[in-house]
């Protein structure tokens, strides 16, 4: 087993006890991992939106995509249609995927291309200091919504279940065991894979030990069976006070949307012939 | 000369367009030169539609107003078009639907007797253009055999019909020479970025400019070509950057709507430095605006949009030939200087109808892009970053890379004075010069010839090609500038370059501008 340099010159700028830091431990050890079952560490790409979790790109030295506010999901699309044979896999906020950008996130689910996306889910903007999002359950108060929110939160992966995403699958940021767990299995999953990581943001909204009341691995859990899947990701709504679920919730295959494009394009003088063969049925 | 305009209207459903690009085909088997200009509402039935189908002797790329041929299949277009007939012009009508004097043609009851469908009524009347202007029923039939590929033997029956049903009155001669392919120019854009090593394809539909996604979606498999329709223009400028990022060199398309939302796309191109090509077909706004109709207001857009200060290509190429040649250089460009390029086309000339001229076309060769390297660790970075693609607020970092990035306008204006970006058309000595840009190419050299004045044609809007536009101009006392917007956006950035337009003549109804137009303003302003 060879060690990877994994660092680099950028300083850490996440707060003492940020949830993103088991994500990103985690994930280095998955990258690890996937290196010694042969999948190189060169042929993996990072992409990352906009806000405290994208920073995650600058501190891990791998190829990487450093996206805008809500666009993770086409850039990591194109990579993976462009050069299937790369591993892209998209870091990205609730503020990030699940607002500004989730019509993408929809279609990805629905193409079932075959990237990984990880949900930095803390439920919060923390980079813009402190106002609700997408996953805020009803009532928070934020800085822009200082009486409490008036509207009820999205439950993320039953957006993706209906959608078509063909893996699904919840941690947080208080197990990194699990995570690395789950992160393996949704990258090595063939299809559209998303991981919702309740990753807690202890400046803005700190839910530590909120979730480690209320969390539960799964068990006996079918992940094949799309009725069980769906029970178990709605037993809590992301609102009203539940047991939460954490584990691998679905899992099923479907061909996925890189495959309808491997095509080569044919040599400069071919190109030529057949251009002038084009113009030539044009007469 | 030999110069005549044939129009085919009716409702928007009875194949007006397929109807007109037969005629041409067949005009253009006689030896002649041919131009189409489409008009046509944003509907899918009904409303009113027409083709006007010019042949000359000389090439041409503009429309006349007034026609020597109207072929009416419904009351409105005898009513909306009888007008424009020259003296000598012919109507050929159904006369089993329609009433008006002229050659009618009981096409309906024709259409009745054989029991076919009713959008044959277009076939029997080219049969009965062919045969009233002269032109030989093989030659028809010929077209025919290679154009309709469903229920061929029923169009021929029903063509043959209106073709023997009509009297012989003019005689059309073939000039002995070769006809040239006639395309569209999405698809000569399409083709110029196919042969500079287009590897993927990527859009929203919109038009002007669907016809580029057509074409690149109907060609995948023979050019070797990845064609991506995705959820928005959003989706589509950013997926264009994973391409870039991965090495494939990859184009968008769009009209002035979708390029809205794909300016935080095109600045973030110009931040990570890379390469984008945009091609922008405009049509009239502001807003949705009129959808299906023409102009040339989204050339300050086209060089401002996109927050911050980054270098960008510019081009508006007039015809197929030019758009063959600028749409690969474009995406050369962008790719050897790592920045945005967008070509400007807009309806006239994207959906117009042109012989392309295979020799005279000019060829942009093939910039080859660095491929995926494995190995090394690539980083793209929307916020300012150092050279290895970290995140950096430093202030010298931030300084050094901004001018980095700027330097690169210089470069390429250099490498520009290389190229012909404008060109001179007309008398050349005349001291009274139009001067145009993008599609109005056609008319204005068509007018200028014609009253012997100079015309001054510009392709490259940005870098402004200031040395060749006051070369191309020296000598002229007087500059009127054509344009289809009504700010006179290019006067405008040619009064900041010290290059002084006399008078401005704009056109902003949606429609091009024809050459007896053109013609009458222009006389106006030289008296």
């Amino acid at each position: 087993m060879s060690e990877f340099n994994l660092n680099t010159t950028a300083k850490n700028t996440w707060c003492p006890g940020c949830g993103n830091f088991a994500i990103m431990n985690a994930f280095k050890t998955v990258l690890q991992s996937l290196s010694d079952e042969g999948i190189p560490i060169d042929n993996v790409v990072l992409v990352s939106g906009i806000g405290c979790h994208a920073k995650i790109v600058d501190y891990i030295n791998v190829n990487s995509f450093y996206s805008l506010h809500g666009r993770v999901v086409p850039p990591a699309e194109a990579i993976k249609i462009a050069r299937p044979g790369l591993k892209v896999i998209g870091f990205s906020g609730d503020g990030d995927s699940y607002g500004e950008g989730i019509e993408h996130l929809i279609f990805a689910a629905k193409r079932n291309i075959d990237i990984t996306m990880i949900i930095h889910n803390n439920r919060v903007y923390g980079l813009t200091t402190g106002q609700y999002t997408p996953t805020s359950p009803l009532g928070f108060r934020g800085r822009s919504t200082p009486a409490g929110t008036k509207e009820a939160p999205i439950n993320p992966l039953e957006l993706m279940l209906s959608s078509g995403a063909t893996f699904l699958a919840r941690g947080t940021s208080h197990g990194i065991e699990l995570l690395k767990k789950i992160f393996k299995e949704a990258i090595l999953h063939k299809g559209f894979s998303l991981v919702d990581v309740l990753q807690v943001c202890v400046t803005y909204y700190n839910m530590y030990e909120y979730y480690d009341k209320r969390v539960y691995e799964l068990s006996g859990h079918d992940p094949q069976d799309y009725n069980q899947a769906l029970a178990k990701i709605k037993e809590w709504d992301y609102n009203q006070d539940a047991r939460i679920p954490l584990g691998v919730f679905y899992r099923s295959q479907r061909p996925s949307f890189e495959e309808n494009f491997l095509l080569k394009r044919p040599d400069a003088p071919e190109i030529n012939s057949k251009i002038q063969n084009y113009l030539q049925q044009a007469i | 000369m030999k110069d005549f305009s044939v129009l085919i209207a009716g409702k928007a459903g009875f194949g007006i367009d397929k109807a007109g690009s037969i005629i041409a085909s067949i005009l253009n088997q006689l030896g002649l030169r041919i131009y189409i200009y489409r008009d046509y509402p944003s509907l899918i039935r009904g409303g009113h539609t027409f083709s006007i189908i010019r042949a000359s002797e000389k090439r041409i790329s503009a429309h006349k107003d007034k026609v020597d041929f109207v072929l009416a299949l419904d009351q409105e277009t005898v009513i909306l078009h009888k007008q424009r007939l020259n003296k000598k012009g012919k109507l050929i009508y159904d006369s089993s639907a329609v009433k008006s004097e002229g050659l009618g043609i009981g096409i309906s009851n024709i259409i009745k007797e054989e029991n076919a469908s009713e959008i044959m009524r277009n076939t029997c009347i080219i049969g009965s253009f062919c045969k009233i202007a002269g032109i030989n029923w093989e030659i028809l039939d010929k077209v025919f055999r290679k154009n309709i590929d469903r229920e061929l033997d029923s169009n021929l029956k029903i063509a043959r019909r209106g073709f023997d049903a009509a009297q012989q009155e003019g005689n059309i001669e073939a000039i002995r020479r070769a006809p040239m392919p006639l395309i569209t120019g999405n698809e000569a854009i399409g083709l110029g970025l196919v042969n500079a090593g287009l590897k993927a394809y990527i859009a929203y539909p919109m038009t002007p400019s669907s016809g580029i996604l057509h074409f690149m979606a109907s060609n995948a498999e023979n050019f070797g070509l990845k064609v991506v329709h995705p959820e928005s223009e959003i989706s589509v400028m950013l997926m264009s950057l994973g391409f870039a990022y991965a090495g494939e060199k990859c184009v968008v398309g769009t009209s002035g709507g979708g390029f809205c939302l794909m300016t935080e796309g095109l600045s973030f191109s110009g931040m990570a430095e890379l390469p984008a090509v945009i091609v922008l077909g405009q049509r009239p706004g502001p807003s949705t605006g009129l959808p299906t109709y023409t102009s040339q207001t989204e050339l300050k857009f086209a060089l401002s949009a996109g927050q911050g200060e980054f270098t960008r290509f510019i081009v508006a190429p007039a015809d197929p030939e030019d758009a063959y040649f600028w749409a690969g250089t474009a995406l050369n460009l962008a790719w050897k200087y790592r920045i945005p390029s967008i070509i400007l086309s807009d309806k006239t000339m994207a959906e117009g109808i042109y012989n392309f001229d295979t020799g005279s076309a000019d060829k942009p060769g093939e910039e080859n892009p660095a491929s995926w390297q494995a190995g090394l660790v690539k980083k793209a970075n929307s916020y300012e970053h150092d050279p290895a693609g970290i995140t950096t607020e430093d202030p010298d970092i931030t300084k050094k890379m901004q001018d980095m990035r700027l330097a690169k306008e210089k470069s390429l204006a250099k490498e520009l004075e290389g190229c012909s970006c404008v060109k001179v058309y007309g008398n050349k000595n005349s001291k009274n010069a139009l001067l145009c840009w993008g599609s109005n190419k056609g008319v204005c050299v068509e007018a200028a010839e014609k009253l012997n004045l100079r015309a001054v044609h510009a392709s490259v809007i940005w870098p402004l090609p200031v040395k060749q536009l006051k070369k191309s101009l020296k000598g002229a006392g007087r500059i009127i500038s054509v344009e289809n917007n009504a700010t006179a956006q290019f006067a405008g950035l040619c009064n900041c370059a010290g290059i002084k337009i006399s008078k401005n003549i704009l056109k902003y109804d949606g429609r091009p501008f024809s050459v007896e137009e053109l013609e009458r303003l222009v006389k106006k302003e030289i008296k």
